[in-house]
């Protein structure tokens, strides 16, 4: 049988069996009934065949009721469970997830990075964040139950907590060329101790932190040069800003998740923060999505620098004066 | 109902002469039925071809007997040829325009002219689709998704597309000529509610071909431009948006898995009426189920999405919706069921596929409801779960009532019967075959073997030999059919005018039927299926 | 056919009269229509996903279009259905060169709304608005602008190969109502002008949410 590896895959067979139950308490009736009527009313066998009703209604009403009951029922049932699936859990392990064909790359907050391969901590919610280099790809480990493509050009998001230990298939599945079907790899569900450890072989440390990372990228690719954390620079601080609500030109809001700040780094003519000049370069084509979750990771940090939610425009930032949270 | 053309004997449409212009060049729906049957089975047999190599590559994990490259144009080529080419046109194009005139006491269709450019295009269309084929073939899988078919794909995608693409016309102008006959050629008397069950689903099915096909073709159109000016339209690095097309692709792609079944449905009423000797249980329920099966259709696309990146928001209502599609098809189970409860019922080849479809199409329902329940879909689909699913809709339905209905209305077309053991016994092995190549097939993608996979981990081998050995049976339950159903042109006994013993316009004309149907135009005063007491005993 | 319909013998096989035949090539009118609602359906939709993506981009992409030539079509078309039903008028009362007039009338406002689209596509061939083959400045690194032009060029270049098959259907139409006995009870013309004002609506929907919605 295919293992549980967290208590979500336990619940998912809980309804698969739910939904058997409905099925066979539908079919197997009716599969009874057919052979049943063949045998008994076959043509040329005694039996009263007189007294055919043409009388359907109350017939026609029972079954179109009950199993839209029913499957009401279900539908409740089934959302129900879907709905945990939506929402990751705050404190959630943020891995990053870069695919292309034919590979699946993941990025650790703590560091590590590692191909077709994914090591995590049993018990702790892991949150994926994913893009592709190409085409569509799908990120699918049967064991948890769980898959999620995986797009081009914008992050899809998928989450878990495994609880038992052990090593898992995770593979691709959605069709996505020539070697679609060997572009598999593991998931390697760890103790705490165990994950700790690993991360420490791995080379986690202060310096090799994604944010860490980001931060140097975050000078060499200019942005420093605008984005100074007092603001006085051609674009907004960026102190305070991630995860947070930004007041856009035009009056609306946009809430700075990494949606948002992908497209801010790509497409900067969209959304331009209220009281700039959208005169920031795109950076498509210059930056990787595998950079760009690094830049990202440092723009989090700078995000959570800002004391969220006491930061109205004026508060200083730690370490660094100036407004935050993208006014002039 | 008339019998006059019993007494005056006529030349058949058959016998309206041999030469091979007289039929490339004709325009009676029942000539046009028989150009449609060859080319389907024709069809048929390349798509069969490919799956015969796909069952037989994917009897060893390893991927040893065809590329990688080979593999994913394989699959491809069967999807693209099933679907667009064989089931579409199945039962509407055959059985359909064979029957639709003789079912409502017309001479013809509305448009016979219209009706054999059809045909032309569809042809047309096929030609296009086989050039892409034998100049190399395509590998996006049948449902082109983008960017992959547009930016990466490096085979024939435009080629296929347009072949799609000109197909599509074809199966407007089939639908808009059905609509178009049974809202104005109904014999006098022949009211809506008298129509026979087989019409009700036809119509219901070419209002879908007529509102959801011009989609596909807008969107076979923006990936041709897309793939050849390289602009952006479904590709991100271009400022595309991979999900519309995904949207439009599905639009179209959901409705058109409701062409093929809803004719299979009205198939089995047919059939079933006819050997229960009764009227269907609950006609007006029934005729209307066709009808809400079409329209709910339309409204459940983006369950193909659920792990696509739509918002919650839009797979819960997706979701819902997708249960309730359930329930008109869960009706009309339980009216065939009741339909044969003090029937006189005779378990002859027609009614064999017709009971098979019954069950098949029942298990394929039911397994929807897992498809239409989120968390156990999230699982499940893009795997050989999904697969099996819907071969057990396309293969198990329809497949099984086309055949059903070939033989059903086999001695209507040729005057002749086919040997009615061998029938049964095709039936049979065909039931027989179908359940071992696609149950196992669920399990498989309940244990998380994703579809499209050329190589595969080795614990899934014993599962997919089982289903290469169902998929040899099933071959020789196809072979059979087309033996002796050939075999029967010449030597079969017979028909007369109605074998079966049946009700309906179609069994009071000649077998086979002269050029015009009816030497003159029935008054139709009794409702469809109007079997009496005496008939049953 | 060899058999002889009984009622009409001007009808064709398998009509039984005209008004039959008449209803059902009404009827299939009607349901062609249907079918390029939904081609053009196709197109709308794009537009709009496309739109509600990046709304800023679809007006600077919007802005760059020539307005007044757009405004002129749209009355140029317009006109061109009035002349259309009063040809479907004088037909129905049997006045033949009237109608063959008004006909030819519709044909020609129908040409100069193709002439003024391609010189309007002239205009934007020039500043360099044209996706894959002549995108110039106005459309570098701005692929959400681009996209706009390409649903543009879908959107126009689709409804005039639709302009340019009315124009052939007046003149089929035209050739016919010119032999035809009795102009008073023949209906082709009805059915061309249903599709003629069809295509005058689809570019009532295009000419604003191309032109006009910022």
């Amino acid at each position: 049988m295919l293992p549980q590896a967290s208590d979500y895959a336990a619940r998912v067979d809980a309804l698969f069996l739910a939904v058997t139950g409905v099925c066979v308490a539908f079919g197997v009736p009716v599969m009874v009934l057919l052979a049943t009527f063949c045998i008994r009313f076959r043509r040329g066998r005694r039996v009263n065949r007189r007294g055919v009703t043409r009388h359907t209604l109350p017939w026609e009403i029972t079954w179109t009721a009950v199993p839209t009951l029913i499957a009401i029922g279900m539908f409740v049932r089934a959302a129900g469970l879907y709905a945990s699936l939506t929402r990751p859990p705050e404190d959630a392990l943020e891995i990053a997830v870069t695919c292309k064909q034919w590979m699946w790359k993941f990025q650790h907050p703590t560091g590590p990075r590692e191909i077709d391969a994914l090591h995590v901590p049993a018990g702790r919610a892991v949150r994926l964040t994913m893009t592709s280099e190409d085409v569509i790809h799908s990120l699918y480990v049967p064991a948890l139950r769980i898959k999620q493509d995986v797009l081009p050009g914008r992050y899809t998001e998928l989450w878990f907590r495994a609880t038992r230990p052990g090593s898992y298939a995770l593979r691709c599945a959605e069709y996505c060329g020539v070697a679609h079907s060997r572009m598999d790899g593991i998931v390697v569900v760890l103790p705490p101790e165990g994950y700790a450890q690993w991360l420490r072989a791995g080379g986690a440390g202060p310096d090799s932190t994604l944010a860490a990372r980001g931060a140097v990228l975050f000078r060499r690719f200019g942005c420093s040069g605008c984005h100074r954390d007092d603001g006085r620079g051609a674009g907004p601080s960026l102190l305070g800003v991630a995860g947070h609500d930004v007041p856009l030109a035009g009056g609306r809001f946009v809430r700075a998740d990494d949606g948002y700040l992908r497209d801010a780094i790509l497409l900067p003519a969209r959304d331009v923060v209220a009281g700039y000049a959208p005169v920031m370069p795109s950076f498509a084509g210059q930056i990787g999505e595998d950079e760009l979750f690094v830049l990202l990771a440092y723009l989090h940090a700078l995000g959570r620098a800002a004391a969220p939610d006491a930061a109205p425009p004026a508060t200083l930032g730690p370490g660094a004066s100036g407004a935050a949270a993208g006014t002039p | 109902m008339t019998t006059a053309a019993l007494e005056r004997p006529q030349p058949s449409y058959l016998a309206a002469g041999d030469t091979l212009r007289s039929w490339l060049l004709t325009t009676d729906h029942k000539r046009i039925a028989w150009l449609y049957l060859v080319t389907i089975t024709l069809f048929f047999a390349i798509g069969g071809a490919a799956a015969t190599l796909i069952r037989l590559e994917l009897l060893t994990p390893q991927g040893d007997l065809v590329s990688d490259e080979t593999y994913n144009k394989l699959f491809t080529l069967h999807g693209v040829i099933m679907v667009w080419f064989f089931l579409i046109p199945s039962v509407p194009a055959v059985l359909g325009n064979f029957l639709v005139p003789l079912m409502i006491g017309a001479r013809d269709l509305a448009f016979p002219r219209l009706n054999l450019l059809s045909w032309y295009i569809f042809i047309l269309g096929g030609a296009f689709t086989l050039w892409a084929m034998v100049s190399g073939g395509v590998d996006t899988g049948w449902t082109f998704y983008t960017p992959f078919s547009t930016m990466f794909s490096n085979t024939h995608v435009v080629l296929t597309a347009v072949g799609v693409f000109v197909t599509g016309f074809s199966s407007i102008l089939t639908g808009l000529n059905f609509i178009v006959t049974l809202h104005t050629l109904r014999a006098p008397g022949m009211t809506w509610m008298r129509l026979p069950l087989f019409l009700w689903s036809l119509y219901a099915t070419s209002l879908v071909m007529v509102l959801a096909t011009p989609v596909l073709a807008i969107t076979l159109v923006l990936i041709a431009v897309e793939r050849i000016a390289r602009v952006g339209i479904f590709d991100p690095a271009l400022g595309g948006d991979p999900l519309l097309f995904q949207h439009l692709f599905w639009f179209y792609s959901h409705p058109a898995v409701y062409i093929m079944i809803l004719p299979g449905m009205g198939v089995t009423s047919e059939i079933v009426a006819a050997f229960s000797r009764r009227r269907v249980f609950g006609y007006g329920f029934v005729a209307v189920a066709s009808l809400a099966i079409a329209l709910l259709g339309f409204l459940v696309w983006g369950h193909h999405m659920f792990v696509a990146g739509e918002s919650f928001y839009a797979n819960l209502v997706f979701s819902f919706l997708s249960f309730m599609v359930a329930i008109p098809s869960a009706v009309k189970v339980f009216n065939w069921t009741a339909t044969l409860y003090k029937g006189s019922i005779a378990l002859d080849t027609p009614m064999l596929y017709a009971l098979a479809f019954i069950a098949l199409f029942t298990i394929g329902g039911l397994t929807g409801l897992y498809l239409a329940s989120l968390p156990v879909d999230v699982h499940v689909t893009d795997t050989y779960f999904v697969v099996a699913h819907f071969h057990t809709i396309m293969v198990g339905g329809m497949v099984t009532a086309y055949l059903g209905g070939l033989h059903y209305w086999w001695p209507k077309m040729t005057g002749r019967r086919y040997p009615e053991t061998w029938g049964r016994v095709a039936a049979v092995t065909l039931f027989l075959g179908f359940a071992l190549t696609f149950f196992p097939q669920f399990a498989l993608g309940y244990l998380g073997m994703p579809r499209r996979y050329h190589v595969y981990p080795p614990e899934f081998q014993v599962l997919n030999v089982l289903s290469s050995a169902g998929a040899s049976i099933l071959a020789i339950g196809y072979a059979l059919p087309l033996v002796y159903l050939i075999a029967s042109l010449r030597g079969g006994p017979t028909a007369g005018p109605n074998p079966w013993g049946a009700r309906g316009l179609e069994w009071t004309v000649p077998s086979p039927p002269p050029p015009g149907n009816f030497a003159t135009i029935p008054r139709v005063t009794e409702e469809a299926y109007a079997y009496t007491d005496a008939d049953r005993e | 056919m060899p058999i002889a319909s009984e009622a009409g013998a001007s009808a064709r096989v398998p009509f039984a009269d005209p008004a039959q035949q008449h209803e059902a090539a009404s009827a299939a009118m009607w349901v062609f229509l249907s079918t390029e609602v939904m081609l053009f359906g196709g197109v709308f939709a794009a537009y709009l996903w496309y739109r509600h993506a990046d709304p800023a981009a679809f007006a600077r992409g919007s802005a760059l279009l020539d307005a007044p030539l757009g405004t002129v079509n749209t009355a140029v078309l317009l006109t061109s259905s009035l002349a259309m039903a009063l040809a479907v008028r004088a037909a129905a009362l049997g006045r033949r060169r009237p109608a063959l007039g008004w006909l030819a009338g519709t044909a020609v406002l129908g040409l100069a709304f193709l002439a003024i689209k391609l010189l309007s596509w002239r205009h934007e061939w020039t500043r360099g608005l044209v996706p894959a083959l002549h995108a110039g400045a106005a459309l570098a690194a701005q692929p959400r602008v681009e996209l706009f032009f390409v649903v543009y060029f879908i959107a126009t270049g689709l409804h005039a190969l639709h302009v340019l098959a009315g124009v052939g259907a007046l003149a089929v139409t035209g050739a016919a109502l010119a032999r035809v006995r009795d102009p008073g009870r023949w209906n082709p013309i009805e059915l061309t002008g249903l599709y003629w004002h069809f295509v005058d609506i689809v570019w009532v929907f295009l000419f604003p949410i191309l032109y006009l919605v910022r």
